[in-house]
């Protein structure tokens, strides 16, 4: 789960974490206003789920209020497409003002999880500011990591080795060491995916401060946080993403025409793959649960009848130990509710499969069935032809 | 033979009394799969389905000599589950539980590290021994008794494999899901071990995904190591990037984890890689007939 940057340095800053005075605006009256609290000149930044914001025009500095309020005007409502946000892009609503701060020198600084380790891996590099992934690709020498044991945790001295290599000293390391470690404790207490302070800057006033910051919680710990969905901004999401997030479906918008509808994520990620190889575009990945019960197949099927780009549905279903039959009627009973007359061709495997598709057959509805995985594909995309 | 579980395992399953728990225990039951005990605390003392319920899983051993856990219990107390059934001081854990927590799974593998017992899981298919034991939620039916290794980090992609290789005529010796979760217990390099010491398996299916290194990671253990044939199938050459495609470790970021470079490293380490989901059990002939051609010429 993502959220805005303000709300990553509201955080941040509980953890005596420094941050720039600022000030989120709903509109572009309170853009001025707060600008004018910020003495005039202030840095205005589109908040989106999504990095890169810059290039996109989604942060500049301004000198009075009233430029402020224009620029406000202007990013309200408009889509920022940046290399994070794909194609599409996202639309900004909501808009930090910010206190305009003379820098220094810039860092990076962020604390995920390592897979290969199985350990949360502090990562911190003198190249602040920049994307971090091409640092790590151009320069590798400039990268500093630490993976952390979860037994003896964060120890300041190891947090001092990493303020040394960026090239601290005196009294600005200590205050580094503690910001490293104060970072440790959010990424922990907050159940963070990724906490990442970039730029962390050191102020020509001899100040660290987190100039950007992002924090992804981790989605199986949201049940902990009380708090977090109320965090969500849903303006930043698809909303057929949304519906099927209440009921516990994985659902990923795409750009084609054929809707799928499968269980399991690996086989719905193959169900994508062998479309395409078969010449068709996917509309969607859909992904039911490994258990598909006939209730989910029957929201699953609403969702993605709700995509008007969908012109034909391709349901993919490896049954196990969820009988074929009672698949066939999920399907049955969701495509007659919503009264749905596009093509549809169902791949059934598991238990009771002659009868799951004897009923698809004898529904009236305009369905055919593959007797495998590729038979099924081929189907499909002709009938879209 | 076989890698893990055989017919003398002895299952107790944590989280018995839950709903899907108890179905599965029934399933795997059914199966032939020998569960000679159950856990949940505060239930200690009933019989379910006939099975013994205890409070902890230390009680569980002692009285029914466990060896085995298949772990059922949600989120929440999962990762005190796994611990526990490692202090009991049994062999294996499968955990089927999906939506762990990475915070608890961090300390959970760092412990696993000094501790004799193996994971395999979380957010997993289980373990299946064909016609010995099944531990988990796969349909035994598409399985039949054989010679080749299956190791996956999917679950139904793994059906559908399974499916393809019965189909072929070509057995499974063992097939083990993995887990599709950033933090899992054993990982693709140690089952491949396992299979390649297992006299009894001739050669080996992987199923992997995007995200992670964990591919390349085997690929590159695989040309040093593996004196067996190994056949593959990466899901999610079209995914696009910065999506997570349903599980927490599938999602291609910063140019990594794509498909097409896990494919190449696959290939290049001696892999034959299925060129399409429809083609695997085909992948795994070619790997067959590919090897025994090599030898003869040797």
């Amino acid at each position: 789960m993502n959220i805005h940057e303000y709300q990553a340095k509201e955080i941040l800053n509980a953890y005596g974490i420094p941050i720039p005075r600022g000030r989120v605006a709903l509109t572009a009256d309170q853009v001025e206003r707060a600008a004018k609290e910020m003495g005039g000149q202030c840095v205005v930044k589109a908040q989106i789920y999504a990095g890169g914001r810059g290039k996109a025009g989604g942060v500049k500095l301004v000198h009075h209020p009233e430029q402020a309020q224009t620029l406000a005007k202007e990013l309200f409502g408009k889509t920022l497409v940046t290399p994070q946000t794909g194609p599409e892009g996202l639309r900004v609503r909501r808009i930090l003002v910010e206190e305009a701060v003379d820098i220094a020198r810039e860092f990076y600084l962020s604390i995920t999880l390592d897979r290969s380790s199985s350990r949360y891996i502090l990562i911190a590099s003198a190249e602040g500011g920049m994307d971090i992934e091409e640092v790590a690709n151009k320069s590798p020498e400039k990268i500093h990591t630490l993976a952390i044991d979860p037994f003896t945790g964060l120890r300041p001295f190891q947090a001092r080795h990493i303020a040394l290599q960026l090239g601290l000293s005196g009294s600005i390391c200590e205050d580094c060491v503690s910001l490293i470690l104060n970072l440790y404790r959010v990424c922990l207490e907050k159940d963070c995916a990724l906490v990442e302070i970039n730029p962390l800057v050191v102020t020509r006033a001899g100040w660290l401060m987190a100039m950007d910051a992002k924090i992804t919680f981790d989605d199986n710990a949201i049940f902990r946080h009380r708090e977090y969905p109320d965090m969500m901004d849903y303006s930043q999401l698809d909303p057929l993403e949304i519906n099927a997030g209440k009921y516990d479906l994985a659902y990923i918008k795409l750009t084609g025409s054929i809707g799928c509808l499968v269980n399991g994520a690996g086989l719905a990620m193959a169900t994508l793959d062998v479309l395409k190889e078969f010449g068709g575009e996917p509309a969607n990945f859909l992904d039911v649960g490994g258990g598909a019960t006939r209730e989910k197949v029957a929201e699953a099927f609403k969702i993605i009848l709700q995509d008007s780009d969908v012109k034909g549905i391709f349901v993919n279903i490896f049954g196990g130990i969820m009988r074929c039959d009672v698949i066939a009627h999920g399907i049955i009973e969701a495509a007659s509710e919503v009264n749905c007359t596009l093509p549809i061709v169902v791949r059934m495997d598991g238990s009771q499969v002659e009868e799951g598709k004897r009923l698809l057959t004898e529904s009236g509805l305009n369905v055919q069935c593959g007797d495998n995985l590729g038979d099924a594909a081929g189907k499909i995309v002709s009938m879209l032809g | 033979m076989s890698i893990l579980v055989n017919k003398d395992s002895r299952i107790v399953v944590q989280g018995i009394t839950g709903r899907s728990g108890l179905f599965h225990t029934q399933q795997c039951r059914e199966y032939g799969s020998n569960i000679v005990a159950g856990v949940t605390p505060g239930k200690g003392g009933i019989h379910i389905e006939g099975i013994p319920v205890f409070n902890s899983v230390a009680e569980a051993v002692k009285y029914t000599d466990a060896n085995v856990a298949m772990i059922f219990v949600p989120p929440p107390g999962a990762a005190d589950a796994i611990l526990e059934a490692a202090a009991a001081g049994l062999a294996l854990a499968v955990c089927i539980t999906e939506g762990i927590p990475v915070r608890d799974m961090v300390p959970v593998k760092a412990i696993l590290q000094q501790s004799k017992m193996l994971l395999v899981g979380p957010n997993c298919p289980g373990v299946i021994t064909p016609g010995e034991c099944k531990i988990g939620i796969m349909p035994g039916h598409i399985h039949k008794p054989g010679k080749i290794g299956v190791v996956s980090r999917s679950g139904t992609l793994t059906y559908e494999a399974v499916k393809q290789l019965t189909d072929v005529d070509l057995g499974q010796s063992t097939c083990v899901g993995i887990g599709g979760d950033p933090i899992i217990g054993m990982n693709f390099i140690d089952v491949l071990q396992m299979f390649n010491e297992d006299p009894d398996t001739e050669g080996v299916f992987m199923i992997g995904e995007i995200g992670g290194a964990a591919e390349e990671e085997a690929a590159c253990w695989i040309r040093e190591h593996m004196k067996k044939p190994v056949a593959a199938f990466i899901a999610g050459v079209t995914a696009p990037p910065g999506k997570r495609m349903g599980h927490a470790g599938a999602i291609i970021t910063g140019g990594k984890g794509k498909a097409e470079d896990k494919i190449r490293t696959l290939n290049e380490c001696g892999v034959t890689v299925a060129s399409s989901p429809t083609r695997m059990g085909e992948a795994m002939q070619t790997a067959l007939s590919a090897w025994t051609g090599r030898k003869k010429k040797k």
